[in-house]
């Protein structure tokens, strides 16, 4: 007979409590602007963090409030800020994500090895071993720790020994360019506007052209040739700022070593190896 | 009175609940990197496990015990806190949504905290009338919040110190924790009720 009179004094007990707990919760309802509701319905909730909100809760509140806008929930992507925006009758501005970009194309036939490596597959453990196994120092070490963090697979590594971006699954979120011990990911606007040299080093010209057959000498060619003014020198190595950049490709033309590329023809995997198999039939 | 001076010297410093009984070690270590967060803990859980001992001690002096249902006590009281909790947070948003900013995360977080729980079973069994019940929770939370307060000062500091890779992060929080709880140890024997 215990355990009836137990059973029955806590569920009497739970029974009062909740009664109370939702006499209270109309007592003391407070009005929240359904808008926050409506808007935390519509991204992905995933609590990501990637807007810069502690959750997507908050990051509702904070487009409501119009705080930030629309298109800040990265991983909703444009689809979700146009709903938000007619949602709120606000407009969408440029919502495209950046885009990954790797900032060398030393690949395995034109950047050599100065040792062969055995060890740890991981890139930040391979550049503390004798600044690693890359002749360059500054170079992709094509160990794939940036095709691990992706966590949409947009990365993978090529046969080429460097990382691919899939720009069709790249969702701007930046965790790669954080991940990659060389710095060698940036993220740059949308769009196949604009050229970029496509290296990183901070090498003399004559350490570069040893090390890599693409790397920028910093010879300043591209500098004197850019009537826009867009190429600087950072240190040793030559930048384009896309914003002055007009595509009209004066630099490629006047660049020794081929560093620069416009964007919409950075070699790909097959690219490299194509190069690689003409310069074998040339040596032979 | 005497007793209930007792009561507030003891439990502040001598069973200090985190340092002497090792209640709460979870918010101690959790929100204990800055002062602002640990401050606000401390007035959360002040205001929480007063409250708590308040109703528990009622509930099981006119509820459970005189149905003989003192065996329980722990169901009920878990029960009971996190009603009450659940309650305080609705009425606060109502009534005073400054205050509610103020507790903010920390109220929903102590719902399910040992230490509470412990302040609440404790009353009874130590047989505390309901005044001395009282004074013995505020007494036991502002011991509480001595300690997150004091582990606060010294975590803010410590990020700032030179120590080796090894130790950092949780490591030397959990050995300032230690010596922490040995210097507390010294108020032992002073007191007793």
């Amino acid at each position: 007979m215990l355990f009836i009179y137990a059973i029955a004094a806590l569920g009497l007990i739970g029974l009062l409590f909740g009664l109370g707990l939702a006499a209270a919760a109309k007592v003391f309802y407070v009005e929240t602007d359904p808008k926050v509701e409506a808007v935390k319905d519509l991204v992905p909730g995933a609590n990501c963090g990637a807007c810069g909100y502690p959750g997507c809760l908050k990051f509702a509140e904070a487009v409501v409030s119009g705080e930030v806008g629309p298109d800040a929930c990265i991983p909703g992507g444009e689809e979700v800020a146009r709903e938000i925006a007619s949602l709120l009758g606000k407009e969408v501005s440029s919502t495209k994500p950046p885009i990954a970009t790797l900032f060398c194309i030393g690949d395995v036939y034109r950047a050599a090895d100065s040792f062969v490596y055995d060890g740890v597959k991981d890139c930040v453990v391979a550049g503390e071993y004798y600044g690693g196994h890359k002749t360059c120092t500054y170079g992709c070490l094509g160990l794939g720790n940036c095709v691990r963090v992706c966590p949409f697979e947009a990365i993978r590594m090529g046969n080429h020994g460097l990382p691919v971006v899939d720009v069709e699954k790249c969702t701007g979120c930046g965790l790669c360019a954080k991940e990659c011990p060389r710095d060698l990911i940036e993220m740059l606007p949308p769009g196949e506007e604009g050229h970029l040299v496509l290296c990183s080093s901070q090498d003399r010209g004559k350490t570069v052209s040893r090390a890599c057959e693409v790397g920028c000498i910093a010879c300043k060619a591209c500098v004197k040739a850019c009537e826009q003014e867009a190429i600087t020198m950072d240190d040793k190595l030559a930048v384009i700022d896309l914003e002055k950049c007009t595509d009209c490709g004066d630099c490629v033309e006047k660049c020794p070593p081929g560093t620069i590329y416009q964007r919409a023809k950075i070699p790909s995997e097959k690219d490299a190896e194509a190069a690689a198999a003409e310069k074998e039939k040339e040596t032979a | 009175m005497e007793t209930l001076i007792s009561i507030i010297f003891i439990y502040i410093f001598i069973e200090n609940f985190v340092l002497h009984r090792f209640f709460g070690i979870c918010p101690f270590l959790g929100v204990s990197r800055k002062m602002e967060t640990a401050i606000g803990m401390s007035m959360a859980v002040i205001f929480v496990m007063t409250m708590a001992t308040l109703v528990t001690w009622l509930a099981y002096t006119f509820v459970l015990l005189p149905y003989n249902l003192g065996y329980l006590q722990i169901v009920t009281f878990i029960l009971v806190i996190a009603s009450l909790v659940q309650l305080v947070e609705t009425v606060l948003r109502k009534i005073s949504p400054t205050l509610y900013q103020g507790l903010g995360i920390f109220l929903p977080l102590i719902t399910t905290n040992c230490a509470v729980l412990a302040v609440t079973l404790l009353a009874v069994r130590l047989e505390f009338t309901f005044v001395e019940s009282i004074v013995f929770a505020l007494a036991a939370s502002i011991g509480f919040s001595l300690a997150l307060i004091i582990m606060a000062g010294i975590r803010e500091r410590l990020e700032f110190a030179k120590m080796p890779d090894a130790l950092q992060g949780s490591a030397v929080t959990l050995i300032t924790a230690g010596i922490l709880s040995i210097a507390f140890l010294g108020f032992q024997g002073m007191l007793s009720l």
